[in-house]
């Protein structure tokens, strides 16, 4: 839809488009996720078809095991259909992966000092666990619960199974036998998945701006004062512009 | 053993709105300034740039502007007999960090706290007795009043470039602006800003109700400006990442455009960026502070910084610590009620509903953070009878969202899936189709809200941590029961498709973020019994400490608190360059 920025737009977008080197080009290097994001935003379909040639797309932080759980997870949660490609495909396997191995993960800004006390929930996140350890904690406990209850490991149970999994664990019905608060895990699970799909593609989810489409965000650019009053009470719609389609 | 440095006359502690004002007023009234803050630099010219500052995950979800919970943080609890536990990642409130403080990323809803605010228990024994007030609420008037302010109100709009329209023009009250605020000199210095059609909705709604609605006031520019001290302002272009971000337009009235650039041109001022103050020290006879002594984060050396003055002028929370790590004044003791630093601790409450409309399109990204319409009926309206409702205070009622980026916005009508095809199908539709409708309500203090400091938690120089007490009592829950009524019966009125209709707040958590008005603690009044600073903001105890910002207000209204907190630093300013540097002393006689 015609913007003061249209053109502009365009003109990115035909950059990004160019595929993976402009998009590595325009991430300057800075950091790894650069290198490996560049291609699932440039084509999804074909990054997938690679990592499946190649063994995955490469998990910094993720055990075998666990990336099985990730994917199962995200492509439950985000199934393909009309609306947006599977979780693996937006990249939210990846956002996650990256998010553990960096600063975040390993407890950025997080207060480590004990004792370490249950609380209440009140009083906020008070594991002793950064949330690098807590997706590791959390995903055995869950596997733990799976096999328990239904025999087998998340990433091995039907679609229907999986749900099912997911449902209780957002409903507060499951304990788990370790003691780690079920409540706790799911709630970060979910905030992550979350971020995977709406954060900008440079952090490796999000790819080809799928969760921005889902909802017609355009990103970046938002210069919207020609269009505040114009676009009252009219959908506005435009391509979604990313930070690597501006640098 | 710290190193001492040459003296000054004045030492800064924090480089936000207040420490930004006070350090231009008092250089160019000829003192020699030294600013310190603990975080780092900020400029808007390279900080604040597109696309970088448009990160969501970064600054919205990870909270990159904001003060370091690693580093320092507050033990939080609900009631005095619970343990309290650290507050290991920001949540409820996001306290700044950094050249500009909260100023860089707050939201820019401007308001003047009028006579309803400063002389609180005055005009409520006045209007419904003594025995309205109940013995736990521990109001009091402010010893300063609106007609003092007003000059200063006037003052700090214009500096931050707020559009607004007037609703009491020296006692003309005008239809469109908020007839129930106490009068005004001037218009606001700007128009306001276009309206979304949240805004339009809700204003249709109430005024049809009998309500008054009018433009929330706001210091986001609605034209390009040019300030009394020459700073350029751009025009808002309604980008909608304001709270949590910096402006990349220079639209926002922020302490960056404004004061802080002016001030660091003046050769009086000094400000050392990293630099981390521990302790306010005294002389030998508790009468005067000798300045403040503070680690330098780029080398670790402690410095001792002499001053003729000392100027607190960090988050409100923090002034409080480091009054209660320096030993000045005696800490709140809330089974005697004896003590005043920490006491009168308040936040705020409020509650909301969300609209869904199958017809309409918000388009929730074109967004400011303070724009759409208010009304005031609930609040600053004094004809409003508390009597039925049995509560002190008040409530705004607002529509007029803040942004639509993604990870945090996704309404969804109540019982819709979390996840899969149906989620993404609602989330697609009701991103476009849904509006909020607001209120943000006063806490009154209660002798059992409080800060104090932690028996068992620390921060990095090895310095208890302050310890948060604070619940929602009976009187702010009545209020958020009657305003949710309001808020429920103008929705019912809209057509809207469905409802998640609104609540009351019933107990304080630390997660998720709810506001980041903070107040109380060091709190201002008539007489030294009663406070810890004088209608200047001037210490009873060290006539040489002046402790700025909302942890001066004893308690907190409806209002967003930045209106009061610019105007009082320029009222201290004012006190500080005409009377206090003339004859220093006591400027109110205990």
């Amino acid at each position: 839809m015609a913007s003061d920025n249209g053109l502009e737009r365009r003109s990115f977008l035909k950059g990004a488009a160019v595929g993976g080197a402009a998009a590595t080009t325009a991430l300057g290097g800075t950091t790894a996720l650069a290198q490996n994001t560049a291609a699932p935003a440039a084509a999804p379909a074909a990054a997938a078809a690679a990592a499946g040639a190649a063994g995955g797309p490469g998990y910094q932080y993720l055990k075998p095991d666990e990336a099985a759980f990730v994917e199962a997870l995200v492509d439950t949660m985000i199934p393909a259909d009309e609306l947006s490609p599977k979780g693996t495909d937006v990249g939210i396997n990846i956002f996650i992966d990256r998010a553990l191995a960096d600063g975040w993960g390993k407890g950025d800004r997080l207060y480590m000092q004990g004792p370490w006390k249950p609380g209440h929930p009140n009083q906020g996140y008070q594991l002793a666990l950064t949330p690098a350890q807590l997706w590791r904690a959390g995903i055995e406990a869950t596997n733990a619960h799976c096999v328990k209850t239904l025999g087998k490991a998340f990433d091995q149970l039907t679609t229907a199974q999986r749900n099912q999994v997911l449902t209780d664990l957002d409903a507060g019905r499951v304990t788990f036998d370790s003691g780690l608060p079920a409540r706790v895990f799911w709630g970060m699970v979910y905030q992550n998945v979350m971020e995977g799909m709406f954060a900008d593609p440079i952090y490796g989810g999000n790819q080809d701006k799928a969760g921005w489409k889902l909802v017609g965000f355009p990103g970046v650019i938002q210069n919207n004062r020609n269009n505040v009053v114009a676009y009252r009470n009219k959908r506005y719609e435009a391509d979604p512009v990313s930070i690597s389609d501006m640098s | 053993m710290a190193r001492k440095l040459p003296e000054t006359d004045v030492v800064i502690v924090g480089m936000g709105w207040t420490g930004g004002i006070l350090a231009k007023e008092l250089a160019e009234a000829g003192m020699k300034v030294v600013v310190l803050e603990r975080g780092a630099m900020r400029r808007p010219e390279e900080d604040f740039q597109v696309p970088r500052i448009r990160d969501e995950l970064r600054f919205g979800s990870r909270t990159d502007l904001m003060m370091n919970t690693a580093q320092d943080t507050l033990t939080v609890r609900n009631t005095p007999d619970q343990e309290a536990l650290p507050m290991r990642r920001l949540g409820s409130f996001l306290p700044g960090e950094g050249v500009g403080g909260a100023g860089s990323h707050w939201n820019g809803v401007n308001w003047r706290w009028g006579d309803m605010e400063l002389q609180i228990r005055t005009k409520y024994e006045e209007k419904y007795g003594k025995a309205f007030v109940p013995e736990e609420m521990t109001i009091q008037d402010w010893g300063v009043t609106y007609a003092e302010l007003e000059p200063y109100y006037d003052k700090f709009e214009k500096i931050a470039g707020v559009s607004g329209k007037a609703g009491n023009l020296r006692g003309r009250r005008i239809d469109g602006g908020n007839i129930f605020e106490d009068a005004r000199a001037n218009e606001f210095p700007l128009p306001p800003l276009e309206d979304p059609l949240s805004g339009v909705l809700f204003a249709e709604a109430a005024r049809k109700l009998g309500y008054n609605p009018h433009p929330r006031p706001s210091a986001n520019a609605s034209r390009a400006y040019t300030n009394p001290d020459g700073s350029r302002l751009g025009a808002c272009q309604y980008c909608g990442f304001c709270e949590r971000f910096g402006c990349e337009s220079n639209a926002k009235g922020t302490p960056n455009v404004t004061v802080i650039p002016i001030a660091l041109r003046n050769p009086n001022v000094t400000l050392r960026t990293h630099s981390w103050v521990t302790t306010v020290n005294k002389d030998s006879d508790g009468r005067k502070a000798t300045g403040v002594t503070y680690t330098n984060l780029l080398n670790g050396e402690e410095l001792e910084q002499p001053a003729g003055m000392v100027i607190l002028a960090a988050y409100g929370l923090n002034n409080a610590a480091l009054m209660m790590w320096s030993g000045i004044g005696e800490i709140y003791n809330p089974s005697t009620g004896q003590g005043l630093i920490g006491k009168n601790y308040c936040y705020q409450t409020g509650t909301s509903a969300q609209l869904f409309f199958e017809d309409k399109f918000f388009n929730p990204f074109m967004a400011t953070g303070s724009w759409g319409q208010n009304i005031d009926n609930f609040n600053t309206n004094w004809e409003f009878d508390r009597r039925p409702h049995n509560y002190v205070g008040g409530s705004t009622i607002a529509a007029g969202g803040s942004n639509g980026r993604p990870i945090e916005y996704r309404p969804l009508p109540a019982g819709t899936p979390r996840w899969g095809t149906e989620w993404k199908r609602a989330t697609r539709k009701w991103y476009q189709g849904a509006m909020a409708i607001g209120a943000s309500g006063s806490v009154m203090p209660n002798r059992a809200n409080f800060l104090d400091l932690d028996p068992t938690y620390r921060n990095v120089f090895g310095q208890p941590l302050m310890r948060m007490t604070f619940e929602y009592k009976p009187n702010e829950i009545r209020m958020t029961e009657h305003i949710a009524g309001v808020i429920n019966s103008i929705a019912e009125t809209m057509g809207a498709a469905s409802v998640n209709r609104a609540g009351p707040r019933r107990s304080w958590t630390v997660v998720p973020y709810q506001s980041t008005h903070n107040t109380g603690g060091t709190i201002m009044g008539r007489t030294p019994r009663e406070s810890v600073v004088n209608k200047y903001l001037q210490s009873w105890q060290l006539h040489n400490l002046f402790v700025l910002g909302a942890g001066v207000f004893p308690h907190n209204a409806a209002y967003n608190p930045t209106g009061p907190v610019g105007a009082l630093a320029y009222w201290a300013a004012d006190a500080i360059k005409n009377q206090y540097a003339r004859a220093p002393g006591p400027l109110v006689q205990a």
